[in-house]
């Protein structure tokens, strides 16, 4: 299986570096064929693992030896089970829809053949990281998927808002690698390995393991430790309060949107916290700080996706909402849901990032949903393809989001760990959220009245790609668009029902996710599971379908029955419409805090601590005091006789006082 | 055969052959015979790496003859893994000096040329001297060249760089020269290494020899507070200087720290590591934050250099394995990321004449090649795993967690900062809108930079996907150390 594996990851990356160092010799062409050879042979091979993984099959073993130090030896190798194999195929198959896609999207792009080697190089990267073996893997994937981001986000680079934000986005990043990394660093300074095996295998008997961090106060390591691991999932999957960078990374073309920033990059920290889930179990502490950060980011950001206007931002907070829904269920140890509905999440969302990159593309580059509407009659694929996302991600009863996201909702039910309560309220709240502003978008773009035509006149300076405005009418998308649209959006209707049984309540998962028997929702739901078919049908009965319901509801009554309304709540609501359009004034107050008080901080550094202290006082000051040594030492050879016989006499008589002070 | 001292003085040979051809008319002559000098001084160390016992502990390669009868001074010689790596990576930096010098400098080519091929030898010997006034003379030696390229070919403002670079270093070397003839005394009257690490020594001859070795290394590495001749210093120099300058010159202190103050006065050092680490974290942080606001880019890459030379003062005195490992280690990623950031700026700084970042500003548009260099080697600075830059970074890190958990923390923010300093400058200088007719008219590489950024940067790539042959070299020298400077030399 090792070399199959390898085949999987060295694949895209040949094909990257065939299109980016070579770009120019093989052309457009060249660099879309090889790049789509390369994922396709990839996502081969991730179904052949994937099918030995399923037949029971695992692997785990080094490829090469990174660095040997005394006893400790760091290595870049695979860990192939049920966890990996479900991400392999996720990543493999959205990334292959995306570069078919980018064909179409990026078509009169002068970057084309940089843009394909970036999305293979984070095939490749991301591949790395949910295939490792090890904790330094991990975070080479880790930071290596950061770099592709801050690439592809700032792939427009002539774009002040796109340098600004991939800029952020690294940075906001980095902050969270800091615990990351120190997370780490304690894993190898208590257990003496960085190798997932090992250290999760030595990791029951650490239970009870203190450590002092602060005066003589016992901390426990585990908890520690997982709350800074956690800390680095918090800024890759964008959790409150190191969310911030994902909106502003929609100043990416889209179909890295899609693929980075909805299906594959962001949900690495779910993946990582699942991966992690025999240390998590230990620590109650640690799956409470997980599942309150995940509930505040579900309902909070989740608010934020009903007032926004760029069709890219709304889906954007979708995902900020989504992922919190994904971290609430690691919280609960309800792991395998959490990975369900990546998994489901990842295609709807795919689905619903690319329909709106086709959106973008028919409405000549204008991303403002207030100038769309009835373009259903205009975009028929991309029309279909949308409404099935949409539905996918409100959760109707049968499609693939409602499997995952109900069975988030009971697993929370389900918990007992402090917390819980908020989180119930927040996830059963954010299913109406998750409706209203997904219907709001599509009735506002594919239904009403047509806006586009006046809209044409506006001078709007929302984000709009960099090919400018063509005019004429909305069209629909070539046939490279709208083929990713309809293979993606079969999961999004299917996949749920086909994989619940299986990855929730049957063993497809055990091997690869440890849950401690104290902490029973996942128990629980299997308990009362008995089919995807019953499941559907039992869902017309609960609040989650009224509540999703209403929100469409809602959505019809106030864009399309009585579009007058909207905008008297906010005049009305001003103060609270205000909040939520500036997204909880957030990025205002980091960028004067933390961007600004670390200018400010080191200007005065520089300016009191370097130059005026250090070089002026003390180095300069030195040599000013040596200069006036020597002045003053120049005046005493003064040449005049007198002076030295005086200097003298008092000479002698201070060493005549000295003698006599002795002998007395 | 004396491979070591063909190493120190090939290229001090050449240098003065390179010397010999006098003035600017025999120009072409000076730089191919330079290039020649400095490959074959290249080609010198190579049978120091064919012929290197990896696992064998103590001094490879080992001369010795009498030097100073009267005072039993030795020509004493020998390497362990980590003189090899310097002395490699000095006589890789000199090739690209030449190169880097070969266009840019017009006047005096010979006599700058032979300053870094005299430079290049001299810096070999420090690295592979076992005596310590042989050490001395060899490391005070290595003054005089730097001093003359950053005053003679520098910057309007040179004069003042260089004085204070002299006079900063020189006063160290004073308090290290007072301590060395004391240990001469205590030792029987002995300079070699192998007797001075036998020596015994009271505590409070251990604090003060201490002391005065910190003097001469801290000015070296340079630590925060003595630091602040370097960016004088690299703003004025050429940017062969400044190559030279943070890609060997600054390894001297920690170079000096490794071989002296942890062997010779263990207990010190044990006492006084607190001093040391708290002085390489402000060095990370406080340097941290004011790299971030400087305006001209050879600052910045000064300063940065600085905070990362905290990381290794900072390993060194972890006493442990993996701390002194990753120390070493980032002293010679740091040899090719600050030595390709410096190229960087002076690819630049060659066509515009400018070092502010103010001045530019969409470069990419017009120099996409340079821009793809330049972003590999931020991301290096960075600290970005899959380069150089990390290796050493995550080593001490991770040491650091084993000995003090808020110790690692503020050195682990070096994530933040180092990105915030490096990439804000990147953006502000590569990415965007063509920000003048200057930048429209910029030229992307040719041929002679390409080769020299792209050596720097497969090594970079290289030391950062497999590291296990830069550290396997350092395992015995490591540790010896260790041993060394745990066993308390107290009489």
């Amino acid at each position: 299986m090792k070399s199959l594996c390898l085949l999987v990851v060295l694949a895209p990356l040949a094909g990257a570096l065939l299109a980016g160092l070579l770009g120019r010799v093989v052309g457009r062409r060249g660099a879309h064929v090889a790049t789509i050879l390369g994922v396709l042979v990839s996502l081969i091979g991730a179904v052949l693992v994937f099918q030995q993984v399923a037949a029971g099959q695992t692997f785990n073993g080094a490829v090469y030896t990174w660095m040997v130090s005394g006893d400790l030896r760091l290595e870049v190798g695979f860990l192939i089970d049920a966890l990996t194999a479900t991400m392999m195929l996720v990543v493999t198959s959205v990334s292959l829809m995306v570069h078919i896609y980018t064909i179409g999207y990026m078509r009169d792009d002068p970057g084309y053949q940089r843009f394909f080697s970036y999305i293979s190089l984070f095939t490749f990267a991301m591949l790395m990281l949910v295939m490792s073996n090890n904790f330094l893997q991990l975070f080479f994937g880790w930071e290596a998927v950061g770099l592709v981001s801050y690439l592809l986000i700032g792939f427009w680079y002539t774009r002040p808002t796109a340098i600004y934000a991939n800029l952020k986005a690294f940075l906001v990043n980095r902050v969270g690698d800091f615990g990351f990394l120190l997370g780490i660093g304690l894993v190898l300074a208590h257990f003496g390995s960085l190798d997932y095996a090992a250290v999760f295998a030595a990791a029951p008997a650490k239970a009870g393991e203190t450590i002092t961090l602060w005066g003589d106060a016992p901390w426990s390591l585990i908890t520690v430790t997982c709350i800074l691991l956690f800390v680095g999932a918090m800024g890759k999957s964008a959790q409150f309060p190191l969310h911030v960078w994902l909106p502003d990374s929609m100043e990416g073309p889209t179909p890295i949107s899609a693929l980075i920033h909805a299906a594959t990059m962001v949900t690495a920290g779910i993946f990582m916290v699942a991966r992690m889930s025999p240390l998590f179990e230990l620590s109650d502490t640690a799956l409470s700080v997980v599942l309150v950060t995940g509930a505040i980011t579900a309902l909070f950001m989740g608010l934020l996706g009903m007032v926004q206007h760029d069709i890219k931002r709304v889906v954007a907070y979708s995902t900020l909402s989504q992922l919190g829904y994904m971290t609430v269920a690691l919280g609960v140890s309800a792991y395998s849901v959490a990975i369900f509905h990546l998994m489901t999440h990842a295609f709807f969302k795919a689905l619903l990032f690319l329909a709106a990159g086709s959106v973008i593309m028919g409405m000549h580059h204008d991303q403002d949903i207030r100038h769309m509407g009835g373009l259903r009659r205009w975009m028929p694929v991309t029309w279909i393809t949308s409404l099935a996302g949409s539905l996918a991600l409100i959760g109707t009863p049968f499609l693939s989001g409602f499997y995952s996201k109900d069975s988030i909702i009971e697993a929370v039910h389900a918990s007992h760990l402090p917390g819980a309560g908020f989180a119930v309220f927040a996830v059963t709240a954010g299913v109406f959220i998750t409706a209203f502003y997904s219907f709001r978008m599509y009735f506002l773009v594919f239904h009403g009245k047509e806006r586009f035509d006046t809209a044409a006149t506006h001078d709007h300076h929302h984000g709009h790609d960099h090919h400018g405005h063509h005019g004429g009418p909305p069209h629909e998308s070539p046939w490279v668009v709208t083929l990713p649209l309809v293979l993606l959006a079969i999961p999004s209707l299917a996949i749920g029902f086909v994989a619940v049984g299986p990855m929730l309540h049957g063993d497809f998962l055990a091997g690869a996710i440890h849950v401690d028997a104290r902490h029973g929702a996942m128990a629980e739901l299997t308990e009362h599971f008995h089919g995807a078919l019953a499941m559907g049908l039992h869902a017309f009965a609960t609040l989650p379908f009224w509540l999703a319901a209403a929100g469409v509801a809602l959505a019809w009554l106030l864009y399309l029955v009585k579009p007058a309304i909207p905008a008297a709540i906010a005049a009305r609501a001003g103060v609270l419409y205000r909040l939520l359009l500036n997204k909880y004034y957030l990025d205002e107050i980091y960028a004067f805090v933390f961007a600004g008080g670390a200018r400010a901080l080191g200007r005065g550094l520089w300016r009191v601590g370097d130059m005026a202290i250090i070089d002026g006082a003390l180095v300069n000051g030195s040599a000013r005091l040596v200069g006036w040594l020597a002045g003053a030492a120049r005046r005493v050879q003064s040449g005049l006789i007198y002076h030295y016989a005086f200097v003298m006499i008092i000479g002698v008589f201070a060493l005549l006082t000295l003698f006599f002070v002795r002998m007395a | 055969m004396p491979i070591l001292t063909l190493v120190i003085w090939v290229p001090i040979f050449a240098g003065l052959a390179v010397l010999a051809t006098g003035s600017d008319r025999n120009a072409g002559t000076a730089r191919w015979l330079a290039l020649a000098g400095a490959l074959a001084g290249l080609l010198a160390c190579v049978p120091l790496v064919t012929g290197f016992h990896v696992a064998a502990s103590g001094m490879q390669f080992a001369e010795k003859a009498l030097w100073i009868e009267r005072y039993r001074v030795h020509y004493h010689l020998g390497i362990d893994g980590i003189s090899l790596l310097l002395i490699l990576l000095n006589a890789f930096t000199t090739v690209l000096v030449v190169i880097a010098g070969w266009k840019v400098i017009e006047q005096r080519v010979a006599q700058y040329m032979a300053a870094f091929l005299v430079m290049s030898g001299l810096m070999n010997g420090v690295f592979a001297a076992r005596d310590a006034l042989l050490f001395f003379v060899f490391f005070e030696a290595t003054l005089i060249p730097l001093f003359l390229v950053i005053g003679v070919w520098g910057g309007p403002n040179r004069v003042y760089a260089a004085i204070k670079f002299f006079l900063y270093t020189l006063i160290g070397s004073l308090l290290m020269l007072v301590a060395l003839l004391y240990l001469y005394n205590a030792a029987g009257g002995s300079f070699d290494l192998e007797d001075l690490y036998r020596t015994p020594l009271s505590m409070a001859a251990q604090t003060a020899v201490f002391l005065a070795f910190l003097a001469a290394f801290a000015v070296k590495v340079p630590m925060w507070p003595v630091h602040t001749w370097l960016p004088d210093a690299h703003v004025e120099a050429p940017t062969g200087g400044s190559v030279v300058l943070a890609a060997i010159a600054l390894k001297l202190g920690g170079y000096g720290l490794l071989r002296f103050s942890l062997p010779i006065v263990p207990d010190a050092s044990h006492a006084l590591s607190g001093l040391v680490i708290g002085l390489s974290l402000v060095a990370v942080v406080y340097i941290g934050l004011v790299a971030l606001v400087q305006a001209d880019m050879k600052k910045l890459i000064a300063y940065s250099s600085i905070a990362h030379m905290g990381f290794v003062t900072l390993g060194v005195f972890l006493f442990d394995r993996l701390g002194m490992q990753g120390a070493i280690l980032q002293m010679i990623s740091h040899g090719f990321v600050s030595g390709a950031l410096f190229l960087c700026v002076g690819v630049l700084y060659d066509r515009l004449h400018s070092r502010q970042i103010a001045d530019y500003g969409g470069v990419v548009n017009r120099m996409p090649v340079f821009a793809a260099f330049f972003m590999l080697f931020a991301m290096a600075n960075a600290g970005l795993p899959g380069t150089s830059g990390f290796v050493g970074e995550f080593m001490v890190v991770l040491a650091a967690v084993k000995v003090n958990f808020w110790v690692a923390a503020l050195a682990a923010t070096t994530l933040i900062f180092g990105a915030a300093y490096t990439l804000w400058m990147y953006k502000r200088v590569i990415f965007g809108a063509v920000a003048s007719p200057a930048v429209a008219g910029l030229q992307d590489l040719e041929p002679r930079e390409w080769l020299l950024l792209g050596l720097l940067a497969a090594l970079t790539l290289f030391m950062g996907l497999y590291p296990a042959p830069f550290n396997a070299v350092l395992e015995a020298p490591v540790s010896e150390l260790l041993a060394q400077a745990a066993r308390s030399k107290l009489p």
